[in-house]
């Protein structure tokens, strides 16, 4: 992993890994929309509504899969003091937030006609508005501690450690405590879910994996970029100084 | 001396790590009772609310109970969770997934009589997801089918 370490070899593999992310992610992604928003039946009770699933739950998985790679990065970060770690933390900051955002959104258009509300408060929904929040928080630390000290505080990585444990308690929201919302259909190795809907489920989750990965890569190299660019205006400047 | 400082933070920080896990355990577990949306009908007819208290009841409508009173707006039905069974009265217009067989959240207050009075209903549904070309099968025979397609 430390051959990582050196940005120029990152930027090297990142530059045709994040076009190919994004180019697979986006024919996968829309292809499996396609297929469960036109090809894939009506759920029997939920009928029509049930279609929504494929982009609510890659958007619940991708929320949750956000501030785990903060968390992954934030403890890279902190035990080896590796230099892309903080910089991947910030890269995953945005589409994680997006993406818990668009679930929240999907998930209360789809409660008024299946539970018969847009919002209650329980726990599923609460802890899942709690992510969201932290999103906010943590993009607002990481940007107030670059805009001090130039991102050498350890802040960010020691919050977005801490706001790992919401993403258990996510998970298992709908297990320890009664809830509106249902139980995961899709456990280790198991499904509630009738292949008709499984399928095109797991290929949109694929498919928008793919996306965030390859936004994440993007903004990687837009956040070295800007790196590179501002040394090179502060040598320029000292370099101006001495004249 | 790198190597031992690397690994004293590596050290350190899955210590912390393993603290701040056990402490959200912890809080959760503390909350287990009280972060829950509603109650089971075994809880409330073991405990009964006060009847004042606007309180949630959820649980299963059980098969054959869902009866409209002659005023036509008012229904009644039966919420059981497999050990104990509230009779409901709710007046208003029910979500569409509300059914026999289906889960329910009803949030109102318990009368003194042992009668729950709905002022609003939720539709709980379960984990199963079946094709609408299986809704003439019972439930039984539509999980059988999605269990045989995996």
């Amino acid at each position: 992993m430390h051959g990582f370490a050196n940005p120029a070899r990152f930027l090297r593999i990142a530059r045709w890994l994040m076009p190919l992310c994004m180019g697979a992610g986006i024919v996968v992604a829309f292809g499996a929309l396609g297929w469960g928003l036109l090809a894939a039946p009506a759920e029997r009770l939920q009928g029509e509504t049930v279609r929504i699933v494929y982009l609510h739950v890659p958007a619940a998985w991708l929320g949750m899969a956000g501030w785990m790679g903060i968390a992954v990065a934030s403890f890279t970060e902190l035990v080896w003091r590796h230099p892309l770690a903080g910089i991947a933390a910030r890269a995953c900051a945005v589409p994680g937030a997006v993406f818990t955002a668009v679930c929240l959104i999907t998930g209360s258009l789809w409660g008024r006609p299946a539970w018969g509300t847009w919002w209650v408060w329980d726990g599923r929904l609460t802890s899942m508005l709690v992510l969201l929040f932290l999103y906010f928080g943590w993009m607002a630390l990481s940007q107030a501690s670059e805009a001090s000290d130039g991102g050498q505080s350890k802040a960010p990585a020691i919050f977005g450690l801490v706001g790992a444990v919401n993403i258990p308690i996510i998970h298992y929201s709908v297990t320890w405590w009664n809830s509106l919302h249902q139980p995961p259909s899709i456990t280790m190795g198991k499904s509630a879910m009738s292949g008709a809907f499984l399928w095109p489920l797991l290929f949109a989750m694929l498919g928008f994996t793919l996306i965030f990965g390859g936004v994440v890569l993007a903004r990687m190299r837009a956040i070295l970029a800007n790196q590179q660019a501002e040394a090179r205006l502060r040598r320029k400047a000292l370099a101006a100084g001495d004249l | 001396m790198a190597i031992k400082a690397k690994h004293q933070r590596l050290v350190l920080l899955v210590i912390a790590l393993v603290v701040l896990i056990g402490a959200g355990l912890l809080a959760a577990w503390a909350l287990r009772n009280q972060a829950s949306y509603f109650y089971v009908p075994s809880e409330i007819v073991a405990d009964p609310p006060a009847p004042d208290r606007a309180v949630r009841l959820g649980g299963m409508v059980e098969q054959g109970s869902i009866k409209t009173q002659p005023d036509g707006v008012t229904i009644s039905f039966v919420v059981q969770d497999g050990e104990a069974r509230v009779p409901v009265t709710f007046k208003g217009i029910a979500p569409s997934l509300f059914v026999e067989g289906s889960g329910v959240v009803a949030e109102g207050k318990m009368r003194t009589d042992g009668t729950f009075i709905a002022d609003n209903l939720l539709a709980k549904h379960d984990e199963n997801y079946v094709p609408r070309e299986m809704q003439n099968m019972t439930d039984a025979q539509a999980k059988q089918v999605v269990a045989e397609t995996q």
